[in-house]
């Protein structure tokens, strides 16, 4: 039991954290306004919201590059505002800038970041010649990276993150500005780096990532977690699953209409041509079970019935009245 | 990225270690000065510059106004030598404050500054590289110069003190650089800035005419301004003082290699922790 315990205990605590700006000429903005978090060790925790919902602050923060006004942090219990320097060499950092220098080879950039971890110059030699075989960069291995792909770039920052073996590995936005198939990859190399149990914390702006990769989602928006939990927990957080149909024939529509309201947990939703219906239920396969055989006894002609659980898009609508989506023109680069 | 691998953290995880002690001090000052050692081999534009640019210099001056501007008991020449140097150096110190803008823009600072690394690194590095560059530079500018007919008029010892009171000059003006590159932001802008406060600075000086040729607010200007004291204390050490100069007005100029030596301590005791303190507290917006 202890074990068990240990294993859940946080190992990133953020407790009330507050950041302002003042841009030139422009209101105060609170980049974070009250943000707790908290990840227990060796889970991966997303940190998912839309642009300029705190994300990047928020990482700011944990990997001791800006100071919280108010509120603390800690990471294994060193505080991140006054114990940097024994932070630093046990955490990976892969911003949102793939940040490589141009004029070196990816050798060259992993080398680099080794030695600066301490790791002598032969262990960083080796370390480096690993990471370029296990990401696939020898291609960029003596190539200065100027003139690599976002992907190659956002892979050698990545390498560089795990030049050590970090108890911690902060990923911030590791995907933005990438194209699909590099996505795929990223994702990849994400997924089996977690298998072997580091503490991740990574940002994205798409759900679809954080329910690919994480364990734990937190929902973030205007600076403050506004929900954590497992991606199930989040969705059945805003009410079961829906029992929707479809009909043959929209004369059929008002009847229909009577049975999906006498399972609903709600009103029942319709669509513009009077043939799509549905309803959140509270046990969908039992109420869909109903559902199916009344519309049979009245005779009820249908071209589809089913039961869909809400997405996370549906969670995110639902939390913070907006949408999660973003217009990626604006990230990409 | 199809391939099956090991998953990366399985290899001998190497364990990272915080800086401490004068050992990973020196190493952590090598590998960043290595960064732009590197950098100064693969751009060659920065060499080219750096080398082509004082040659032109000197020949420009040498051959163009060494006609039309008379110093009285001096071969013009001569006299010009240590402006240029004067010049180019100053202008060659100016590389650690864009330098330090763009790895700031483009999150390389961050990445730094979440290694456990010594926080003077970077800087030290950075000015090391632009040390090196006005090196190269210097030893370009000599050679030159003896082409076109220059000489020490003083001991290999003076002159050797010369070459060191120049490159220190500009390597504490990259201190001030690199703290103006991290404050501004943008390399741009500190590229432009740098040449309009430069610019006058290194014309409106002692460094390609005579102090009492200027006009009496220009001279005035001319006479405290620090680019003329490090002119006057080249030309002193390599034995390059016109013969009829009349004695300088100004203290500065009465003692110009104090003077250059106090304005080097000076920047280097303000803007080696300013920088430092900036460097901790920067990071991409």
């Amino acid at each position: 039991m202890v074990a068990t315990i240990v294993w859940r205990m946080a190992y990133i605590e953020a407790v009330n954290l507050v950041k302002t700006y003042t841009p030139k000429g422009a209101p105060v903005v609170r980049a974070l306004d009250g943000l707790s978090l908290s990840v227990p060790r060796g889970t991966v925790t997303a940190l998912l919201g839309p642009n300029g919902a705190g994300k990047t602050t928020a990482v700011k923060v944990l990997t001791t590059l800006i100071t919280a006004d108010s509120g603390t942090a800690t990471i294994d219990g060193l505080d991140v505002a006054t114990q940097g320097s024994e932070i630093r060499p046990i955490i990976g950092v892969s911003g949102q800038y793939a940040a490589v220098d141009e004029n070196l080879t990816g050798f060259e950039n992993l080398d680099m970041v080794g030695r600066l971890y301490h790791l002598g110059a032969k262990a960083s030699r080796r370390r480096a010649t690993e990471l370029i075989e296990l990401f696939d960069l020898t291609e960029a291995q003596n190539r200065p990276v100027k003139g690599f792909s976002g992907g190659m770039r956002r892979r050698i920052d990545l390498a560089g993150a795990l030049v050590i073996d970090p108890r911690v590995l902060f990923l911030d936005e590791p995907t933005t500005g990438l194209d699909p198939r590099s996505r795929l990859g990223m994702w990849d190399i994400i997924t089996r780096l977690v298998a072997t149990g580091t503490t991740v914390l990574l940002t994205t702006q798409y759900l679809e990532e954080a329910d690919q990769l994480a364990d734990d989602i937190a929902v973030i928006d205007n600076g403050k977690v506004i929900a954590q939990g497992t991606s199930d927990e989040l969705k059945s957080s805003i009410g079961g699953q829906t029992v929707e149909l479809s009909l043959v024939s929209e004369a059929d529509s008002a009847s229909a209409l009577e049975i999906l309201r006498s399972h609903g947990t709600s009103a029942p939703d319709v669509s513009a041509d009077q043939r799509t219906l549905s309803v959140t239920v509270a046990s969908g396969p039992a109420a869909l079970q109903s559902v199916l055989a009344q519309t049979e006894a009245r005779g009820i002609r249908l071209h589809d019935a089913g039961m869909k659980r809400p997405t996370l898009d549906d969670v995110f609508l639902t939390l913070t009245g907006h949408a999660a989506t973003v217009e990626e023109e604006e990230k990409a680069s | 990225m199809t391939t099956t691998r090991q998953t990366p953290t399985h290899v001998a995880p190497p364990v990272g270690r915080s800086t401490a002690g004068l050992g990973d001090w020196f190493s952590d000052g090598w590998i960043t000065t290595r960064r732009n050692l590197i950098k100064i081999k693969r751009v060659p534009d920065i060499l080219v510059f750096t080398t082509l640019q004082p040659i032109m210099f000197v020949l420009l001056f040498s051959y163009v106004y060494a006609g039309s501007i008379d110093i009285p008991g001096s071969d013009y020449k001569e006299f010009i030598m240590a402006g240029i140097f004067a010049q180019t150096v100053v202008f060659g110190s100016t590389y650690s404050g864009s330098a330090m803008a763009q790895d700031l823009k483009d999150g390389i600072i961050d990445r730094f500054r979440t290694l456990p690394m010594n926080p003077t690194a970077v800087l030290v590095g950075r000015t090391n590289g632009d040390l090196l560059i006005n090196a190269i530079s210097m030893a370009v500018m000599l050679a030159t110069g003896f082409i076109v007919g220059w000489r020490v008029r003083s001991s290999f010892l003076e002159a050797v003190a010369a070459v060191a009171l120049l490159l220190l000059f500009a390597y504490a003006l990259s201190w001030v650089m690199a703290f103006l590159g991290m404050s501004v932001r943008s390399p741009e802008i500190i590229n432009n800035v740098s040449f309009l406060v430069l610019f006058p600075l290194t014309f409106i000086s002692n460094a390609f005419v005579p102090l009492d040729s200027l006009p009496t607010p220009l001279r005035i200007f001319a006479e405290y301004n620090p680019v003329s004291a490090l002119v006057e204390a080249a030309r002193q050490l390599f034995g390059n003082v016109p013969a009829q100069t009349p004695e300088p007005t100004s203290w500065t100029l009465q003692n110009p290699v104090l003077t250059v030596l106090i304005g080097i301590v000076l920047m280097l005791a303000i803007f080696v922790p300013l920088a430092t303190r900036k460097f901790s507290q920067v990071s991409t917006r």
